[in-house]
């Protein structure tokens, strides 16, 4: 708006707006409002037509009252008049209204575009500037479809004047955002890209601005501006302050300009051309040098200017990555900042450096900081700059290092801030599992953890920490006595709470030895957080509790007692009286062996990528998933498994190092569902068979159809059953579920079912790794005779298995006869690029197929006098391998099969059971008789069967049970 | 029980607060501990949070973007009552479920008792007297609790004067405390006049909506009876009028044509309220109304009927639109009632288009206007008998706009004030007994009007 001058200026405006001003209340201003528009209304009506003046006059009061928020719905047509008049004041108040007020009118809007296509084709630069800014401010998509074509024309016209050119590059970058498929560059894109090499800085400044944008969408097509603004930003770079006269900003020349270059150079990779890339090597080393340099000026606007260029300079360098020496004089220069007195400087450094920390080159250069970063995250007032410094920590982090800087955050966690809080304990919660050394560390830093920040702790960090001393039976014992010690501490957090219930319920036993954490003082200690808790701690307490009858037999009183009383069995939760009911039910009913079945030990956690990372990422939102953590988790991967007693596998290493095949969405840890494409998986087996011995047959199988698969045998002969595999069998005896085999990339777990001759079994083989298995086959065979005694049928699997997924494979099986050997199943994957093979037994065995009987005492010893024939027996007299728990051996019969009869021996200390063996062609009777000798720690096993082969067989299977 | 009460000026700066209860903090608290340290932080934050309460009402009402319509306002769970009275807002506040009628009944009597002690309510008038407002809120209201709210019975003890030179005897004040604390708080005893005298009005205001076709769509009259009251000693009052119920009842007992006659000229009352001194045993048993009245001005009853109501003027409206850019508009008023009574004040407001650029505005009578700054043709007549018939015509050209909302057409409103009630109500009669002094109810000079003014009157068009 004009400043109201007493010549130009509009009085009558003034007067309203001075009144509307003095309105003592609203219904006042509205009746002024009023009145002023039934007065515009009858000047417009008018007859007699009015001036330019008084046009301007009204339209600019129709506008103001606008401004104030009430609607106009007249006075666009005395507006567009205004447009046509020569008069600049009128003119531009006419496209103010209408940029303002303009609507999707069709009739207006064309004589609008037609005033303004008039206005563009007038060699008037000033005319011309209007209306761009109009087409700018307005920017809707009739104004793109009416002059997007027009524009570019203007904009590289040879004899157009600077300014509106400069207003043609905005105009046609606000286009460009509004609508980009109306903008095309197509012909143009060349002499736009030239305009890089204007003479006037402010029309290269512009122009940068729409370049940079194009160049986003379409980099192929401005490629060239590369070079075109290296080779301007070395000549402004090498200018001296005076030489740009106008476009000097204390004593730094063209800074916006400079800052716009470097960020459209990080649009592309670095430049190609040697020439070009010395050329820009040269600015950035400059750019660097001239930071050194002491400041021309101690305003504050100098040093802004200058750092603004370097910091985009060292966005440049960390966007190229590839000059390590760059690298380093960036770090340093950031270095220099971290003390710097300026609190934006302070952030902006350490902001940068979390992405130096990233490049390999210059993550040493970084790590000398760390004296520096730490004591920022201390004493730095400003808690963006802390929460910043914690970031660069965090980046920073190598197992080098990783017991320093978690300390340090341990210890900063006890006065950081509240909202970075949660942050603070995920990252020391992924650096402490990441980087462990020892486990006994780990579980220390986390303990310390929930200690420090228990309320911070979210599930998953507690959850990890389960898994992971689940998992590994080297810490179990530390564990147990970590957590009990913790306890121990009067005022501890809820989260300790679980984690001691969960620990001390599983592993309880591996510190029970010592009389200070006898069992009763832990569960003592345990009940005595009871109270404090909520119900799902509660709930949890008592699965524990359960888990400790077990445990410990001598604690059964005592907890029963627990138990029992109202506040458990009649607790208002839903949940915790039902536990408790259950639980007291179990604990009184349920011989010992059924109670050591359902209360086994927990089975290892399938292993897979931290849950705690996922969560970190999902907290930062998408995006803000920096590189380093991408690269870290993947360098880092195969330590993960690998470290502690086994030792990372070489082969794994190196398969991991030579080919990286797996998109990153496998390395966050999120078990994602969506099928990788044909494409990658292709890809990844070509990439495979440059590093495996394997022949060109394998790799066609790793992409051909199931079907393909199934049918065609594998080039290689599966490996020779493992060593252990007999051991694994025996396992599985007188279990149906559990797990089959574990290495450190695959783990089997089986479930199975039988009913009369026929079995069901599922097979669920988990990845344990980060990285995919291509070509998963498994084939099923039945070595020998054993193919006409036993049917297996199955079903081929998915020949990929995702990083941490695990697929299903359903075996049938049908018993012909009996039989004596066990099916064997023959795994082929590839991981990274190594083949792996490996066979194991099919824990099948004739017992699966039993059928329990029960009889009196009377009918057992005459069925046992009539299979009296010597074959028909087979005994064997044999050390106990286990305790001679009654319960154990007891479950441990049930899960034979056979039906567990009491008072049918003389002797109650013995063991009697039957059973019928369901075969497809006959069925076999079986009677067993088991005495156990505790003063010898001998067993006598007699077995009697309708058929010599059978008895010999369970003989033997059993033999090793006991 | 109200929490606290706020007299706001039209800018939104609080003139008057008075806290009563502390779930709404206290407004000054911010002040004070601003000032001196000796507050404890906790205080501070009540402090800030009345604060926001205050300035939650200013935001949300006074300076609302809308205008806002509803009386009670609810912003954080604190309900804000007000009434508006010219440019100030008076704003009962509470966080309790409170009787929304009761704080209205309040702040209504609070304006009245404030008129009655400085004139006018305005911003001017509320800053020169704010230690008196002070004094009266004091008295008036108890933790939130009304109490005596009476003027005469207030002015008695709160005075403008200031204290007197000698201090009031204690006999004085003895009669204060019984009177105020006593059976017949809006009395005090030993009043004595020269000449008895009663002034009685009978005050209507009459609603209605029309339509274009004359038809009544909804019609109510609501009305006081407001009395000023100049007798001595403690004189018992018994007040009658054409009742329905209480025709009936004598009729029932009288000679048949009394009821017949009567029938026609009785009203049906809907609902009614007193003033505390009317027996109200006295009128559920007996009808009747019967009352010892508070010295000076009060309002006896107020009461609402809508059946047979007389409309004193008829509006029939024809509005033409010729083309996209004029419109004609006639309207006639009628007037019905008797010939021998005279309206005054009459003013019709004719509503015109928002995009309207010009008015002819063509008058038999009285004086008609085009006020751009309401967007009405304001009509007005100074008097006007009855059964007579006006009418006015008008030229409206309009400025095509794009807008393309089509005009919503308000209805054409009215005002007036005609020297009877519209309800049909009529005082049959006043009788004062006082037994201990010597005067009868033939010695006390009354004074009996009825004025009806319009409410909303209006008539589509």
């Amino acid at each position: 708006m004009p400043a109201v001058s007493k010549g130009d200026g509009m009085r009558g405006l003034a007067v309203f707006i001075s009144d509307i001003r003095n309105c003592k209340s609203k219904e006042a201003e509205i009746k002024r409002i009023n009145k002023e528009l039934a007065n515009i209304r009858s000047k417009f009506k008018g007859d007699k037509a009015l001036d330019g003046y008084s046009k301007k006059k009204y339209v600019c009061k129709l506008l103001f009252i606008f401004l104030l928020g009430h609607d106009i719905d007249f006075g666009h047509m005395e507006a567009v008049n205004l447009l046509s008049s020569n008069k600049y004041t009128e003119k531009q108040i006419g496209y103010l209204f209408i940029s303002v007020l303009v609507n999707s009118n069709s009739e207006l809007i064309r004589l609008i575009n037609n005033a303004i296509k008039n206005d563009l084709s007038s060699r008037n630069p000033t005319f011309m500037c209007l209306a761009l800014h109009c087409i700018a401010n307005v920017g809707s998509r009739e104004m793109a479809e009416a002059f997007a074509s027009e524009i570019p024309r203007i904009l590289v016209a040879g004899d157009t004047m600077d300014s509106v050119k400069q207003s043609a590059a905005l105009c046609l970058l606000r286009l460009y955002k509004t609508s980009p498929d109306l903008v095309l560059m197509g012909e143009w894109t060349s002499r736009v890209v030239h305009l890089l090499n204007d003479q006037h800085m402010g029309v290269v400044t512009a122009a940068i601005s729409l370049i940079t944008c194009l160049s986003q969408k379409n980099p192929d097509e401005f490629k060239t501006c590369v070079s075109l603004a290296v080779s301007r930003l070395s000549r402004i770079v090498s200018s001296a302050s005076t030489d740009l006269q106008d476009y000097t900003y204390y004593f730094v020349p063209a800074p916006w300009l400079s800052c716009k270059l470097l960020r459209l150079l990080q649009c592309y990779p670095p430049p190609e051309d040697g020439a070009v890339k010395g050329r820009l090597v040269e600015c950035l080393e400059t750019i660097l040098n001239k930071a050194q340099e002491p400041p021309k000026s101690k305003k504050v606007q100098h040093s802004n200017a200058k750092n603004a260029i370097l910091f985009e300079a060292i966005s440049l360098i960390i966007h190229y990555d590839s000059e390590p020496n760059l690298l380093v004089r960036a770090c340093n220069q950031l270095g220099q900042f971290l003390q710097h007195r300026e609190t934006n400087l302070r952030y902006l450094a350490l902001e940068s450096m979390c992405t130096l920390a990233s490049s390999e080159f210059s993550h040493e250069a970084v790590k000398t900081h760390i004296e520096t970063v730490i004591n920022a995250l201390k004493t730095e007032r400003d808690v963006s700059v802390r929460q910043r410094a914690a970031d660069l920590l965090y980046a920073m982090c190598d197992r080098s290092n990783a017991k320093q800087i978690v300390a340090e955050m341990l210890s900063y966690l006890e006065t950081a801030d509240y909202s970075i809080r949660e942050e603070m304990v995920l990252k020391v919660a992924i650096l402490a599992e990441k980087y462990a050394v020892d486990y006994s560390w780990y579980v220390d830093t986390i303990l310390n953890l929930i200690r420090i920040a228990g309320d911070y702790v979210s599930e998953e960090v507690w959850y990890r920490v389960i898994q992971i001393v689940i998992n590994r039976d080297d810490v179990q014992g530390y564990a147990a006595k970590t957590v009990f010690e913790a306890l121990q501490a009067p005022a501890c957090h809820e989260n300790m709470v679980k984690v001691g219930g969960y620990i001390l319920g599983e592993f309880g036993n591996l510190i029970a030895g010592d009389p200070r954490s006898s069992p009763l003082v832990q569960f003592n200690l345990l009940h005595s957080k009871f109270h404090l808790c909520s119900v799902p701690t509660r709930a949890l307490l008592l699965s524990a509790y359960i888990k400790f009858i077990n445990l410990f037999p001598e604690t059964k009183a005592t907890i029963q007692e627990v138990l029992r009383c109202d506040s458990q069995i009649r607790n208002s939760d839903v949940e915790l009286q039902q536990r408790a009911v259950e639980y007291l039910k179990l604990s009184s009913i349920a011989s010992t062996d059924v109670l050591a079945t359902v209360l086994e030990e927990m089975p290892p956690f399938p292993e897979r990528e931290s849950s705690i990372l996922a969560k970190l990422k999902k907290k930062k939102g998408p995006g803000a998933v920096s590189v380093t953590e991408l690269e870290d988790s993947k360098r880092e991967s195969g330590e993960l498994n690998g470290a502690g007693e086994r030792g990372p596998d070489p082969s794994v290493m190196a398969a991991s190092n030579a080919s990286t095949p797996s998109p990153s969405a496998d390395l966050l840890g999120i078990r994602s569902a969506a099928p990788v494409s044909n494409a990658p998986a292709s890809a990844g087996s070509l990439l495979v068979d440059v590093f495996s011995e394997a022949g060109p047959a394998a790799s066609s199988g790793a992409v051909n159809d199931d079907g393909f698969l199934s049918s065609a045998p594998p080039s290689e002969d599966p490996a020779p059953p493992l060593s252990e595999a007999e051991e694994l069998l025996n396992k599985f005896v007188c279990k149906n579920n559990g797990v089959l085999f574990e290495n450190q990339l695959l783990q089997i777990g089986i479930k199975s079912e039988y009913r009369q001759n026929l079995g069901r079994m599922y097979l669920f083989y988990g990845n344990k790794t980060s990285v995919q298995f291509a070509s998963f086959t498994t084939t099923v065979s039945c070595p020998g005779e054993l193919q006409s005694h036993l049917n297996v049928q199955s079903k081929p699997v998915e020949p990929l298995v995702e990083g941490g997924a695990q697929i299903q494979q359903v075996l049938n099986i049908e018993c012909l006869t009996d039989f004596s050997d066990a099916p064997l199943l023959n795994i082929k994957f590839r991981y990274g690029g190594a083949l792996q093979n490996l066979t194991l037994k099919l824990p099948v065995t004739i017992n699966k197929f039993f059928q329990p009987t029960e009889m009196a005492s009377q009918d057992f010893f005459q069925r046992w006098k009539q299979l009296s024939q010597p074959q028909q027996e087979a005994q064997k007299i044999f050390k106990a391998n286990h305790s001679m728990d009654t319960e154990v051996i007891k479950a441990k019969l049930l899960g034979l099969g056979m039906a567990l009869l009491d008072n049918v021996d003389p002797n109650p200390e013995n063991y009697v059971c039957a059973g019928v063996i369901q075969t497809k062609s006959q069925q076999v009777g079986c009677l067993l008789r088991l005495e156990p000798n505790a003063q010898a720690q001998m067993y006598r096993l007699t077995l009697r069967c309708s058929k010599d082969s059978v008895s010999k067989r369970l003989c033997e299977l059993l033999a090793q049970q006991f | 029980m109200i929490g606290g009460l706020f007299i706001y000026n039209h800018k939104g700066e609080v003139l008057i607060s008075r806290v009563y209860r502390d779930d709404i903090g206290y407004v000054l608290l911010q002040q004070t501990c601003g000032k001196s340290s000796r507050f404890l932080g906790n205080s501070c934050y009540l402090g800030v949070n009345m604060r926001n309460a205050v300035d939650a009402f200013r935001v949300n009402v006074i300076h609302a973007r809308q205008q806002v319509r509803s009386p009670v306002t609810n912003i954080a769970r604190t309900s804000f009552f007000h009434v508006k009275r010219s440019n100030i807002w008076l704003a009962a506040v509470t966080k309790q479920n409170v009787n929304a009628a009761m704080v209205f009944e309040f702040l209504y009597k609070m304006c009245d008792v404030m008129t009655a002690y400085f004139g006018k309510i305005s911003e001017e008038n509320i800053k020169n007297n704010f230690v008196l407002i002070y004094e009266l809120l004091d008295e008036i209201l108890d933790f939130g609790y009304p109490q005596n709210s009476e003027t005469g019975a207030l002015k008695t003890f709160i005075t403008q004067q200031g204290i007197k030179g000698q201090h009031q005897t204690k006999e004085e004040q003895s009669q204060i405390t019984s009177q105020v604390t006593g059976q017949i708080g809006w009395r005090r005893e030993g009043i004595k006049y020269r000449r008895n005298e009663l002034f009685l009005d009978v005050l209507e205001s009459v609603n209605l909506l029309m339509s274009p076709q004359g038809q009544v769509l909804s019609a109510h009259v609501s009305g006081r009876v407001v009395m000023k009251s100049y007798l001595s000693g403690m004189p018992e009052c018994k007040f009658g009028m054409n009742d329905k119920i209480v025709i009936d009842k004598q009729g029932k007992g009288g000679a048949s044509d009394d009821a017949g006659k009567s029938g026609k000229q009785s009203i049906a009352i809907d609902d009614c309220t007193f003033h505390q001194c009317v027996r109200l045993s006295k009128f559920d048993s007996e009808r009747s109304i019967s009352f010892i009245p508070p010295d000076g001005e009060y309002e006896l009853m107020r009461y609402r009927t809508t059946k047979d109501i007389i409309l004193p003027f008829r509006v029939i409206p024809l509005v033409r639109e010729v083309g996209r850019t004029k419109l004609e508009v006639k309207v006639v008023i009628k007037s019905n009632f008797k010939p021998s009574l005279l309206a005054q004040k009459i003013e019709v407001r004719i509503p015109t288009p928002l995009n309207t650029s010009g008015v002819q505005v063509i008058c038999m009578k009285g004086k008609a206007k085009y006020k751009a700054s309401e967007n009405a043709i304001v009509w007005k007549i100074k008097r006007m008998a009855g059964m007579k018939e006006s009418q006015i015509s008008a030229e409206i050209e309009l400025l095509p706009t794009n807008d393309k909302k089509k005009w919503a057409r308000p209805p054409i409103s009215m005002n007036f004030e005609v020297p009877f009630a519209p309800s049909g109500l009529k005082v049959r009669y006043l009788k004062v007994f006082e037994s201990k002094l010597n005067y009868s109810d033939h010695d006390v000079i009354k004074w009996v009007r009825y004025i009806g003014r319009s409410g909303i009157y209006e008539t589509r068009c």
